[in-house]
């Protein structure tokens, strides 16, 4: 066994605010793995990166890299480190071949090794006949496997690469997965050691060793496997009505023997308390109870979960009206938007009734924000119509805009105000006068949990608080539609099921929700879903429905992400 | 080779961005023809009501000399109150009176001299004083000339002759357009490179440049010199435009230009660095910017006012203000030519000025991301 | 709709005011700039150093000489024996103006015959140039006067300069830096405001809601405004109370003037950053456009100095007009119609900027 070419050794970091981002971090990342890093956004996964990576300097404690020490000679390490950060570190102006003939020049490479290793590298990622274009024309996917080919050029020890699948279509996850395994075995006389940064569950499994950090603590450090093992036995299938899904789930997650209540597909997935009994499917609402193995995300939820049950949420105001209402909130008729000659999206139609969860499920780029901006009235679209609760809103009077709610996928609050101003402002803003504003703001700050945090500076706020804050300030006036744009990527599993309940719960009440996504496995929670990819509907069903489209002997029993390849392929 | 490497990147980008291209040429072109043919101190056709109250012939003679002068615009204005209007309106910057005094007087000699009073609108002390000399001159010439009509020129008099060196025709664009480059030059070289900056964090490619084998130093050093090669081109440009649209002539030789602009666009160049990296805030930075390039140069450099005129603590303050070194040294070189004996002390204080910024800036960006 | 103005409002201001930084620069880049720029911009010629190359040793020609040492406008600093030597030191700009008087100087002046004397100017400032020809001129006449009396005189031109009695050139340039100073802060402000909630992307989240698109323009032009007249009202109080200027208009007059005036800029300062995708763009558009307003305004220059097209470019300059207004009612007592000439155009400006915002901002929504 080689030695490791990482060893964190008690590392403590802390940003000015102050803001611990890590906290007595110890670990090390051995050659020839692909060692996963996972964690929700904030937990301090790119933080230690950079640390690796010689971008920052550690409070307290040492990083040594192959036997440097990245405090005071970094710079020997990094001719020996790939590094991709989140967002590509690519010259956008530069076209593919002069991004890599860069990374070329930098780490010094002669002409013949030069010419070799880019030639390897296009073959591999698939990128050959692109040498010309510029790096900003290539798609999501194509652009980190681009990222990675850079990272990879000059035949790192270690490659640190952050959440680069992050976003990006499934196939091409899938690719760049196996490329950076391919490259692992090619490599085996020259022991690369991988560090990949992800927040996808799925991609953690698959590691042969994970870091779990969780607001700069790491919580867990070991293969796959030992995460599993806790959990085994206390995994169930509980099988339900089908359109009860979510109160089910609800009702499931409030008992105290359950640890976590997850829909999946037709059923709910039940993960038990430590220690708790095993009771009828009827007491949680169910109609069958079956064991089912144990799977990384259920590890991880075991080890995130606080000890004991949460209190309920607070109920809501308006009353459970209870499944789909009859009539269209939403209608999307041939709905067509060109920016010069791309056509992002393209004869895109579907209705959406009241009280409706509906999904907008696909990879970046794939044109479901700009569906959303033209149905929200901040994009004119370039043909076809979209109406909502009967009105165009881009030429709707203000009236017709009160009745919507919208939470825009990055934070689009004001983060120099603090959380009540915030919500003061936008009570304004929609109209309500000094009581109903009073009353609205209050029911805010008790049902999201944020009075503690009252006085707090939004742009302070940790990333989940952040989004409790916008879902509280789109609720605000009480809309009857709902416009939720990636409202949860890059939380962790528990906020994430968290908000997922409230939006139940608000579906129930009446109000209409439209969602989009790139995590393929929260659309469960739709009522139904729109698969959108490169600016086309490929397909419009419930989740259940879509699964049972690609079903084969082959794949008995597939998930939405295979789903999501079958029909996109076949488009 | 990382240099290098480092280098074609810049060149590449330069080539494909437009912001660079228009600030290293467009905006060059649009501040020397508004500056320079907006800021004119050569006073031309001042408005001038005259009221002569004398004998028609006297009063013909009067207008037609003032008039001669291609300095003023006369207009006749039947009555001092109509003057006083007209300047109240700011329609005429003056008014001269002639009383029903002044031909006697004038044919006579009395005790009393002959005086014509000129009111002139002094909000503008500096156009003020250059419309009395006018006048005043203009009025000498036509008492000449009426005197060596008469044969009455006295020869008892004292001819004073000038010589205008290195600007015979005193045109203020002479010397004010070599200022207006100084004032191009700070704001191209500053902006350049602060606008590049941020695109590199905004990509996050700056992430991955500090995370290579490359060297900070090499990292500067490509942005300057791709910025640099801007620069001198901005400067080429404004020179042809100063020479062929203004006229302005050039008498120095190219070593002691290329040594001024080298030495000032570091110190520009190097200041817009300082600026973004040190301000993540916008609004700071463009503050920051303004006050450091445009007012200054404008005002303190020499371009417009003359430093020696200053109070004397303002004096030292424009010693702290690189423009003036490189307004003084392409005034001298525009105008005068190679004068050693002035352009070598600026040159001095360009160096300084440039070493201080970049060894800011170096100290400032360090390469680690806190 | 009200409440929603207000809202925006009130939102823009606690953002403005909240960030020390925002507040420093706000408050004290135009009082330095203030003392700094008025004690500048002067084009006065005082002490100018002046050279003697005199191959006279009469006694007329070290009269003259010891005029111009007696005159404010001069101080003789050298003399020279040589035209080398004079010509050296002009060139290295050690004297600025060489008096040569020839041999036959005094001998000339005796004998009533008439005499030459030669001055050579270092042109380079050509306006200091011609000042200092004008001060020799009159010195050479009055010593001519006094050398020859008796003789035909010359005609005495008599001098009265209305509103600046004193010619002093802060009385000038002061309110000029009134309209300059708080033209830049409003332009920055409001430029940069609606770029950065572009580029932060809380623009969008403002346009969902019921705020129609006039009502985000007011909320974005207001701050503006309000820096604006704080800017520009620190440097009346300086003008007032340090450089002591004189105040014969009314000044609550000038300050709906110079609402009015802070209206356009902020206009102009909207609509150039509805154009802009990013902060950088904004401040870069903001750099271009400030340059030629205050150029063209008459700030540095007169208008009437300037070619006949680029004076009608200046026409839609608004600083153009309220430098007029500001100088009339700092230093003469302004008759409001002669005011009112200038407003209107300034109104127009005003009008038409927001309208242009107003259509962008709309324009974004596609």
């Amino acid at each position: 066994m080689t030695d490791p070419v990482v060893v964190v050794d008690a590392v403590r970091h802390v940003f000015p605010g102050p803001h611990v981002a890590l906290d007595n971090l110890s670990a090390t990342i051995r050659p020839g793995v692909i060692t996963g890093l996972v964690g929700p956004d904030g937990a301090g996964k790119t933080t230690l990166i950079r640390l690796i990576a010689g971008l920052l300097r550690p409070e307290q404690g040492r990083i040594v890299v192959l036997g440097h020490d990245m405090a005071i000679s970094a710079a020997a390490a990094h001719r020996a480190i790939g590094y991709m950060p989140q967002r590509f570190g690519l010259y956008e102006d530069l076209s593919v071949a002069e991004n890599l003939d860069l990374f070329a020049d930098l780490h010094a490479m002669t002409a013949a090794l030069r010419a070799e290793r880019i030639a390897r590298l296009l073959q591999f990622t698939g990128l050959r006949s692109f040498t010309k274009r510029l790096a900003g024309q290539l798609s999501g996917g194509m652009k980190q496997k681009l990222g990675l080919a850079c990272a990879l050029l000059a035949r790192p020890r270690l490659l640190l690469l952050d959440e680069p699948s992050v976003g990006v279509d499934p196939a091409s996850r899938r690719e760049l997965w196996a490329i950076v395994s391919a490259m692992l075995e090619e490599g085996q006389a020259d022991d690369m050691a991988v560090l990949w940064a992800t927040a996808y569950l799925d991609e953690a499994g698959r590691c042969d060793d994970v870091l779990l950090l969780h607001e700069g603590q790491l919580l867990a450090h070991g293969p796959p496997e030992a995460f599993l093992e806790p959990t085994r036995g206390r995994v169930f299938r509980l099988g339900i009505a089908p359109e009860q899904r979510r109160k089910a789930a609800r009702q499931a997650a409030a008992d105290p023997a359950v640890l976590d209540a997850l829909v999946a597909g037709d059923a709910l997935r039940i993960v038990l308390r430590e220690g708790a009994g095993v009771p009828d499917a009827e007491v949680l609402g169910g109609v069958s109870l079956e064991p089912l193995a144990p799977r990384f995300e259920d590890g991880f939820v075991a080890l995130l979960a606080p000890p004991s049950p949460p209190d309920p949420l607070p109920r809501g105001e308006g009353e459970l009206v209870g499944g789909v209402g009859s009539e269209d909130a939403i209608t999307v008729a041939d709905l067509v938007r060109r920016f010069g000659t791309f056509t992002a999206v393209d004869r895109v139609s579907f209705n959406v009734r009241r009280g409706e969860i509906f999904g907008l499920l696909g990879p970046n780029g794939a044109g479901k924000s700009t569906i959303f901006r033209m149905l929200c009235g901040l994009l004119r679209p370039s043909g076809g119509q979209a109406r909502v609760a009967g009105a165009d809103l881009l030429r709707a009077p203000a009236e017709a805009r009160a009745r919507i709610g919208y939470m825009a996928q990055r934070f689009s609050l004001y983060a120099q105000l603090s959380v009540l101003e915030n919500l003061r402002f936008f009570a304004r803003v929609y109209g309500l006068d000094r009581v109903a504003g009073a009353r609205a703001i209050d029911a805010a700050l008790t049902g999201f949990d944020l009075a503690d945090i009252a006085s707090g500076i939004a742009g302070d706020l940790p990333l989940g608080l952040k989004q409790r804050l916008a879902l509280a300030a789109a609720l605000l006036h009480g809309p009857d539609i709902l416009f939720l744009d990636e409202p949860t990527s890059g939380i962790d599993p528990l906020t994430r099921r968290e908000f997922w309940s409230r939006i139940g719960r608000l579906a129930d009440e009446g109000v209409t929700i439209l969602v989009t996504s790139h995590f393929m496995d929260e659309a469960e929670y739709c009522d139904r879903l729109g698969i959108v990819n490169q600016g086309r509907l490929a397909a419009v069903d419930t989740p259940a429905a879509l699964r049972a489209r690609v079903r084969t002997d082959a794949l008995p029993d597939p998930t939405l992400e295979d789903a999501f390849i079958a029909l996109v392929s076949a488009q | 080779m990382r240099l290098r490497g480092l280098m074609r990147k810049e060149i590449r980008h330069v080539l494909r961005d437009p912001s660079a291209i228009l600030i290293a040429f467009l905006m060059p072109i649009v501040l020397l023809l508004t500056n320079g043919f907006g800021i004119s101190l050569d006073a031309s056709e001042m408005k001038l009501a005259v009221v002569i109250a004398a004998p028609e012939e006297t009063a013909r003679g009067m207008l037609q000399a003032l008039d001669a002068s291609p300095y003023l615009a006369v207009q006749r204005a039947l009555s001092t109150h109509d003057g006083e209007q007209a300047m109240i309106a700011g329609r005429v910057r003056g008014m001269l009176v002639v009383r029903d005094d002044f031909s006697p007087r004038l044919s006579r000699v009395t005790r009393w001299p002959a005086a014509v009073q000129l009111v002139v609108n002094a909000t503008d002390p500096n156009t003020a004083r250059v419309m009395e000399s006018y006048v005043s001159s203009a009025l000498q010439v036509w008492r000449t000339g009426q005197l060596t009509e008469k044969r009455a020129l006295p020869n008892a008099r004292i001819d004073l002759q000038y010589r205008d060196w290195f600007n015979p025709e005193l045109r203020s664009a002479d010397f004010i357009v070599p200022g207006i480059i100084a004032m191009v030059m700070t704001m191209a070289g500053t902006l350049l490179t602060a606008s590049g900056v941020s695109r590199e964090w905004e990509q996050g490619t700056m992430e991955s440049m500090l995370a290579s084998p490359a060297r900070m130093v090499e990292l500067i050093l490509a942005r300057l010199l791709t910025n640099f090669g801007l620069g001198i081109g901005s400067m080429l440009l404004s020179v042809l435009i100063a020479t062929v649209v203004f006229d302005v002539p050039f008498r120095g030789g190219f070593l002691a230009l290329a040594a001024a602009v080298s030495l000032f666009l570091m110190f520009a160049l190097g200041l817009g660095l300082f600026i973004s990296t040190l301000s993540r805030n916008q609004f700071v930075a463009g503050q920051l910017s303004f006050l450091t390039t445009m007012m200054p140069a404008m005002m303190l450099s020499g371009m417009l006012f003359d430093i020696s005129a200053m109070p004397h603590w303002l004096q030292v303050v424009t010693f702290f203000v690189p423009a003036r070194y490189l307004v003084s040294i392409l005034q001298t070189l525009f105008l005068a030519g190679d004068v050693w004996g002035v352009i070598i002390p600026n040159l001095a204080g360009l160096a300084v000025a440039a070493v201080v910024t970049l060894s800011a800036t170096v100290l400032v960006t360090r390469r680690r991301l806190d | 709709m009200l409440r929603r103005v207000f809202a925006l409002i009130m939102k823009e201001l606690v953002g403005l005011w909240k960030d020390p930084k925002t507040r420093m620069v706000i408050l004290v880049p135009p009082m330095v700039q203030v003392v700094i720029f008025a004690y500048a911009a002067t084009y006065d010629v005082t002490h100018v150093p002046l050279g003697t190359w005199n191959d006279d040793a009469g006694a007329q020609s070290a009269e003259l000489i010891r005029r111009f040492d007696g005159s404010p406008a001069f101080a003789v600093t050298e003399s020279f024996a040589a035209p080398e030597q004079a010509r050296a030191a002009l060139d290295a700009k050690r004297v600025a103006v060489v008096l040569h008087v020839p041999q036959d100087f005094s001998s000339d002046v005796l004998a009533g015959r008439t005499a030459h004397a030669q001055l050579l100017l270092d042109a380079r400032r050509s306006n200091s140039a011609l000042m200092a020809q004008g001060y020799a001129a009159s010195i050479v006449a009055s010593f001519a006067q006094d050398m020859h009396p008796g003789r035909s005189p010359p005609i005495v031109l008599l001098t009265r300069d209305w509103f600046n009695p004193m010619l002093e050139s802060t009385w000038f340039i002061l309110p000029g830096l009134v309209c300059v100073l708080s033209l830049i802060m409003s332009l920055l402000v409001s430029a940069l405001s609606l770029a950065r909630e572009r580029e932060l992307g809380t623009f969008e989240q403002l346009l969902v809601t019921p705020l129609r698109p006039a009502e985000i323009l007011v909320g974005k032009a207001l701050p503006g405004i309000i820096v604006g007249l704080i800017n520009a009202n620190i440097v009346i109080i300086a003008a007032l109370l340090w450089f002591r200027l004189p105040f014969h208009g009314d000044l609550l007059l000038f300050e709906a003037m110079l609402l009015l005036y802070t209206l356009s800029g902020v206009g102009i300062g909207l609509a150039l950053s509805s154009f802009a995708r990013t902060q950088q763009q904004a401040m870069l558009g903001v750099f271009v456009f400030a340059s030629p307003m205050i150029v063209l305004s008459g700030f540095a220059a007169p208008i009437e100095n300037m070619p006949r097209i680029v004076e009608l470019i200046g026409r839609i300059d608004p600083v153009r007009y309220m430098l007029v207004i500001a100088r009339g009612l700092f230093l003469q007592d302004m008759p409001l119609r002669v005011v009112l000439e200038q407003a209107w155009p300034m109104a127009l400006i005003a009008a038409t900027m927001l309208t242009v915002a107003g259509f962008a901002v709309r324009r974004a929504l596609s």
